[in-house]
C-alpha cells in the first residue's frame, strides 16, 4: 500500500505529488474526502516534501478540505512548502485559513 | 534572432504537464533561472487547465500553443476554440471562479497575471479564447551569456 495516505493521531497526512495541477488534483480530492469521512479523521496535513510545481488547482484542493473539515471545527495544517508554493499559498490568501508546520 | 515553435495538443488532463515542460523546454537555450521557468509552467499550466475545463468542459479539443523568442523576450499563445468568455473582466477578477462545483480556485488569471511580465485575453462566446502573455527572460548579468 503507498504511503500518500495516513492517518496519524487523527490527522489525515496526504504526502502531496511532484506536481500538482488540475489533474493530480482529482484523485487527491476524491481520496482525501473518502478518508475524511472517517470518524477519526479531526485535521488534515498537507506534506508538501515532494512537490516541485503547483498551479492554482492545488489552490482549490487546499480550500476545499479546509471547508469541509472546518465545519467540524478541524484545520489544516501545510508543511515543508518550500519559498515558492508559500508564495503562491500566501497569493491566494490561503495562508490566512492554514497553519504552517514547519 | 526569432526563434518560434507551435506544438497544438488535445485539451485533455494529461497533456497538461505535457505543455508546461514543453515551453519550458523552448526556452531552456536563454539559460532562465529556475524561478522564471516555474513562472513559465504556471503559467502555461494554468492557460491550458482554462482550455481544458473551461473552454471545452472536460469534453476535449484542440489547443494551440505558439511560442517565440525575440532576444529576451518570450511571447506566448494559448488558443482553443471552445466556448468562449462572456465577461473577460469578471473572469479575471482573482478568487472568482464559473465552476465552484470543480473546486477552482478562481487564482487562473490572477498567477498568469503575476507570473508573466503582460497578459491579455482575447475571447468572445462561441468563438474560442486566445491568451496571449510576455516574459522578458535574463535580466540578470550572467544569464544568456555569449550573445
Amino acid at each position: 500500500m503507498d504511503d500518500t495516505f495516513q492517518i496519524i493521531d487523527h490527522y489525515l497526512m496526504i504526502r502531496l505529488p511532484e506536481e500538482i495541477d488540475h489533474r493530480s488534483c482529482r484523485e487527491i480530492t476524491r481520496k482525501a474526502d473518502a478518508l475524511m469521512l472517517d470518524e477519526q479523521v479531526s485535521h488534515v496535513v498537507f506534506d508538501f516534501s515532494n512537490t516541485k510545481f503547483m498551479d492554482s488547482s492545488g489552490i482549490g484542493v487546499l480550500a476545499g478540505r479546509y471547508r469541509k473539515i472546518s465545519c467540524f471545527g478541524g484545520k489544516v495544517y501545510v508543511m515543508h512548502a518550500d519559498s515558492r508554493m508559500k508564495r503562491i499559498l500566501r497569493m491566494s490568501g490561503l495562508t490566512n485559513l492554514i497553519e504552517f508546520m514547519d | 534572432m526569432e526563434n518560434k515553435m507551435r506544438i497544438e495538443l488535445d485539451a485533455l488532463p494529461e497533456n497538461e504537464g505535457f505543455a508546461r515542460v514543453a515551453v519550458a523546454a523552448f526556452v531552456t537555450y536563454r539559460n532562465p533561472t529556475m524561478e522564471e521557468i516555474s513562472d513559465i509552467k504556471t503559467a502555461v499550466s494554468e492557460a491550458v487547465t482554462n482550455a481544458v475545463i473551461h473552454a471545452y468542459e472536460e469534453k476535449g479539443g484542440r489547443i494551440v500553443i505558439r511560442c517565440s523568442m525575440q532576444d529576451d523576450l518570450l511571447h506566448m499563445e494559448v488558443e482553443d476554440s471552445g466556448k468562449g468568455i462572456a465577461d473577460i473582466g469578471q473572469a479575471m477578477v482573482p478568487l472568482y471562479t464559473s465552476r465552484p462545483d470543480l473546486e477552482r480556485s478562481g487564482m487562473g488569471f490572477a498567477f498568469m497575471e503575476a507570473f508573466m511580465d503582460s497578459l491579455e485575453v482575447k475571447s468572445a462566446p462561441g468563438k474560442g479564447t486566445c491568451i496571449i502573455m510576455e516574459k522578458r527572460l535574463g535580466n540578470l548579468p550572467w544569464a544568456a551569456d555569449g550573445e
